[in-house]
């Protein structure tokens, strides 16, 4: 285990733009840390403010919002 | 076997070629209630559009936005998709034919395929990938592109070593080396042929050295070479040396406008707006600066919104040079130098370290004989004969054609293409509406709302794709740990027909009420597993998918433990999401099976005709008088079909038909109801007398008029006139103003056009100054004509007419829009002083007549776009959905849009988007009721206050302010994006399976294990 620091993010993603290319990303086998966790909304304008602050008061370290 | 019985026709048809055109007349038909065979030659839909980058002009990703029309075809329960294929023989006629096709052995059945890549991954023989346009390679056994429809690999047999690896490692027993060629009869109403063009070979031009120079590429691998999934993966790179160009030349008209080098004389009509986005995008591309240059002839930005797009290239700094290059030597290592003579006559040099050669469309041999074996006839340059006022009509009854088959033409004309052909079948075979389609039976559903959570979790190996990585059965051992879960299994593919059948049985078997899959991905098969709920009767929306394999195996490859770690953090986020979900109810609500139609011209008129041939009800509202619109000031096509002949057996068409009405002299006043029922009110006739119309769709076509200008001594003389003024002046051929007795013309290109003012080109202009020289030298040979033009527009097959002008002698002389040329009094007549480009000094010719070609401008419809509540363009143009792929729809669903009311367009280009709107109108009606609900907006009306937050935050304007001082949505109308339900102040606003505790057990579920 290393203990370099690795940012746990919490991401909301787009089910139309950005979760297709979070999908896609796989398809072309793009790695990348395992930290960053992903839940799906109908659409970026979804994610309520009050989220992200829940997100980041129980514990993530960022959290992201792609659409 | 062939139906002998002639008069029983078909309710089925065969669309021959799967690009986007082929797909979109496919989705209308298939949703239209006919079954759809959809062939394609190749082992995959989606066509060339599929290898685009991105397209212009909104420089959309052209693989985000074709993708879900890929899955959409993919799924459609009445289109039955024939990879491999091509048609043999045709017997029969219109309203029944039999055609024998002939399918390509695969060596993969497709039935049994679930696309998990393992055959690839172990395939030793590799090909050229011609998807990449051979710039990379392929394996033997490979998928034409990852989003492939059908969801399959197929094995190319040409390289196929038959080394039997791909056998042994595919654990679902897909792969056959014996596969046969065969053949099956398909007995259908009617063909639409979507085949499509191939782009031009350039090593036929030996001066390009196209075969020689590897840096030298033509504009489609151009195209891969900029793509995230092509061979660079979006790393812009030349291919001789894999560095980064910083010098990028375009050349245009590549084996197009030519008939020294190749027979291709037309104009292929997308080249100049695709090598303008290529640099653009290029640009955004680059590390450092990047410098490109566009060698053009003319420059034919004129589409809908191309000419804003050119003028922002220029801001970015893309150089347009005005000449044809005559060679490409080498320079260096492997730099470029062309040759070229500029506009002043003067020789010039450059070097470049990349150039593009934007070739032009042709057809394909392959089509051309197509085309023979069924019987259809093509033109000189091989595209399908059709007739200027039926243009998706081939010359044999029954068989449609759209896209670039038709004639060379971008994606939007070829969408709106397909839906009008669509829309020729559907009128012709609409009594057999729904006859031939298939339809699911379902078990009842069963009510669990009152019953504990009882959670079934499936997890998936997706063959070694997800097992090879994260460690499925432990993750299955600890998703039996979770509340609520009753019930766990692992599954070699999940997605395979047997195992949903198992499923459906486990299901019932054990009262699940709430199911999990952990499998791939939700875009892809969500639709899938909902099915099987719905089998094993249970609601759809109690389901939840964990993304462990694009997400999470195909992603942390190098870590099986972290990737084991977050399946079982993905699995129990989907277990606690599922506990909490509801049964959600959709509701059928009753289509009105009739349109009303706003403007009675040739568009509205098509449209409504077509509605009433395909069985629907329609109104037809004209503000004037009389029906004909702008058409009525046309005498003549430019192919010289008489306009006046169609328009009166049209109005007679209309008039005559019994599922039209006429209501003229007629203004919307009112608009209200949602898709499905609309109540308008229209006020008509002398009275204004007030009727109301209750209809399921709304067609807009309110149509365009010709600018009167202020400029040019316009109304100052009456030797000053437009177009269409002269067009009447040719037609009536009055003594004291025929047109025979002139001796000099000149012709104004760009009046009112791409100016400050209003800077779009208005695309018919350029052929209407051509068509009229053209008549006037018919009148008198002798006659002196001079067109002073900027670029000369004459798009696809037009550009025969513009080169039969300069062979019969009309001048085209070139001016800038700082120069243009001076109109003066001359004693009793005019004179025009232009700057002659050639001869680069000012010319002053005394004319009879100077003809103006006036922009084309939007009808006013204020009032109407307020009504309907859809948009329009800063110049009065309506907004369509989307400008590629939804070129006919608003986005609000139930109102299409067709004609000049659009963008200015050609007579026959106007009756194309008429039946398009009509096909789109018809696939909406033809369902006849409507599902609305399910995961949608509601308010909880005793916590809002008004506040208008929903009413101004929604971006499909649906949340409205009711009779009782709350706010209303529309279960019909909402998309469920639920920004209202992020932005409502009171929190009163839910959007249903996405409501805040489900989401928020999401992002806690979640972090326990990242803790």
């Amino acid at each position: 285990m290393s203990d370099a620091f690795e940012a746990k993010i919490l991401a909301f993603l787009c089910n139309w733009c950005a979760y297709a290319g979070a999908d896609l990303a796989g398809v072309s086998r793009f790695q990348y840390p395992s930290s960053l966790r992903v839940i799906r909304t109908m659409c970026s304008g979804r994610v309520d403010p009050l989220y992200v602050i829940e997100g980041l008061k129980s514990g993530y370290d960022q959290v992201a919002v792609f659409g | 076997m062939a139906n002998t019985n002639n008069d029983q026709k078909k309710g089925a048809v065969l669309v021959v070629g799967a690009g986007v055109a082929g797909m979109q007349a496919s989705l209308d038909l298939a949703s239209s209630g006919y079954l759809v065979h959809l062939l394609d030659k190749s082992p995959t839909i989606g066509g060339i559009m599929s290898q685009l980058d991105k397209t212009f002009p909104t420089n959309d990703c052209a693989m985000c936005i074709i993708s879900p029309k890929l899955v959409e075809v993919g799924r459609h329960l009445n289109i039955d998709i024939h990879p491999n294929t091509e048609v043999a023989s045709i017997e029969g006629e219109a309203g029944n034919f039999a055609v024998t096709v002939q399918t390509q052995p695969r060596y993969i059945d497709l039935a049994a395929c679930t696309a998990c890549g393992q055959c690839r991954q172990v395939c030793p023989a590799t090909a050229v990938n011609e998807f990449n346009q051979a710039l990379d390679l392929r394996e033997a056994t490979y998928m034409r592109y990852p989003q492939a429809i059908p969801r399959g690999f197929t094995i190319d047999r040409e390289v196929c070593i038959g080394c039997g690896l791909c056998e042994k490692v595919c654990l679902a027993e897909a792969i056959h080396y014996d596969d046969q060629a065969r053949q099956k009869v398909l007995e259908v109403g009617s063909v639409i042929l979507a085949p499509g063009n191939e782009v031009f070979d350039p090593s036929r031009f030996d001066t390009y050295n196209y075969l020689n120079f590897p840096n030298v590429v033509t504009s489609l691998e151009f195209e891969r070479i900029l793509s995230a999934s092509g061979p660079y993966r979006g790393h812009l790179m030349r291919p001789y040396d894999r560095e980064e160009p910083h010098k990028i030349a375009w050349l245009q008209c590549v084996g197009s406008r030519n008939i020294n080098a190749c027979d291709n004389s037309y104009c292929s009509a997308v080249c100049c707006m695709y090598a303008i986005k290529e640099a653009v995008i290029a640009k955004e591309h680059a590390h450092a600066d990047l410098d490109t240059a566009i060698f053009y002839m003319d420059m034919r930005t004129y589409g809908k919104e191309f000419e804003q797009y050119y003028n922002r290239a220029k801001e970015h700094g893309v150089r347009f040079i005005r000449s044809r290059v005559h060679s490409i030597e080498p320079a260096g290592e492997c730099d470029l130098r062309l040759s070229y003579t500029n506009e002043k006559g003067e020789q010039k040099e450059e070097v470049f370290d990349m150039v593009v050669l934007s070739v032009g469309f042709e057809v394909g041999q392959g089509t051309i004989e197509l085309a023979e074996r069924l019987g259809v006839e093509l033109n000189e340059h091989h595209f399908a004969v059709t007739d200027g006022f039926m243009p998706v009509a081939t010359s044999r009854p029954g068989i449609y054609v759209c896209g670039t088959l038709q004639a060379p033409k971008d994606i939007p004309q070829s969408v709106m293409e397909a839906s009008g052909a669509a829309a020729g079948t559907s009128a012709m075979l609409s009594e057999m509406r729904w006859t031939e389609t298939r339809t699911r039976e379902l078990p009842p559903e069963r009510d669990v709302s009152e019953e504990p959570p009882r959670i079934g979790v499936f997890v998936c190996n997706c063959g070694i794709n997800i097992g090879g990585i994260v460690d499925v059965p432990a993750v299955r051992e600890y998703a039996r740990t979770l509340p609520n879960v009753v019930h766990v299994e692992d599954n070699l593919f999940t997605c395979s027909q047997d195992t949903q059948v198992r499923m459906a049985e486990v299901i019932k078997e054990k009262g699940i009420n709430r199911m999990v899959v952990a499998a791939c991905t939700p875009l892809t098969h969500e639709a899938l597993f909902r099915e099987t709920l719905l089998e094993a009767g249970i609601n759809k929306y109690l389901f939840d998918m964990a993304n462990i394999r694009n997400q999470d195996s195909w992603v942390h490859m190098n870590d099986k433990q972290k990737a084991t770690d977050k399946a079982k953090d993905l699995v129990r986020m989907s277990v606690a999401r599922a506990g909490l979900l509801k049964e959600l109810h959709e509701k059928k609500v009753e289509i009105k099976q009739s349109g009303l139609v706003i403007g009675g011209g040739v568009a509205g008129m098509n449209a409504a005709l077509n509605l009433a041939r395909q069985g629907f009800q329609a109104v037809l509202v004209e503000k004037d008088k009389e029906l004909g619109g702008l058409a009525r000031r046309v005498s003549h096509t430019i192919e010289n079909l008489d306009v006046q002949t169609y328009l009166d057996r049209l109005i007679t068409q209309v008039k005559s038909d019994d599922n039209v009405t006429v209501l003229t002299e007629a203004e919307v006043v009112g608009f209200k109801g949602y898709k499905g029922n609309f109540t308008t009110t229209v006020q008509h006739g002398p009275d204004k007398t007030e009727q109301t119309v209750e209809h399921g769709v709304a067609i807009v076509a309110t149509g365009a008029h010709e600018y009167q200008p202020k400029e040019f001594m316009y109304g100052e003389s009456d030797r000053v006139m437009t177009q269409l003024e002269l067009d009447k002046l040719l037609h009536e051929r009055t003594n004291g103003s025929d047109p025979a007795t002139w001796s000099n013309v000149v012709m104004i290109q760009c009046v009112g056009s791409r100016n400050e003012e209003n800077p779009n080109c208005s695309r018919i202009c350029c052929q209407s100054a051509v068509k009229h020289a053209l008549q006037l030298k018919e009148l008198n040979p002798e006659m002196n004509i001079y067109i002073l033009y900027r670029d000369m527009r004459m798009y696809g097959l037009l550009e025969d007419y513009y080169t039969e002008a300069r062979k019969k002698g009309i001048i085209f002389s070139r001016f800038e829009l700082d120069n243009p040329p001076v109109v003066n009094r001359n004693g009793e007549g005019v004179e025009v002083t232009f700057h002659d480009h050639v001869l680069q000094r000012p010319v002053k010719v005394p004319v009879d007549a100077v003809v103006l070609s006036a922009a084309t401008l939007a009808n006013e419809t204020d009032r109407l776009a307020t009504h309907l509540k859809v948009p329009r363009n800063a110049y009065g143009f309506f907004i369509e959905a989307h400008a590629k792929l939804r070129p006919v729809d608003f986005s609000s669903e139930g109102i299409y849009l067709c004609g000049t009311a659009h963008s200015p367009k050609l007579i026959s280009e106007s009756i194309t988007q008429a039946l398009a709107a009509a096909s789109r109108a018809g696939t909406f009606l033809a369902g006849k009721t409507l599902s609305v609900g399910g995961a949608v907006a509601h308010v909880d009306k005793t916590h809002c206050a008004a506040c208008l937050v929903c009413v101004m935050s929604c971006p499909y304007g649906v949340p409205r302010i009711n009779e009782e001082n709350v706010s209303e949505i529309n279960e019909a109308l909402c998309q469920g994006c639920g920004v209202c339900v992020s932005e409502c102040p009171a929190k009163t606003i839910q959007l249903s399976h996405y409501e805040d505790d489900q989401v928020l057990e999401n992002v806690h579920a979640l972090l326990e294990g990242v803790m």
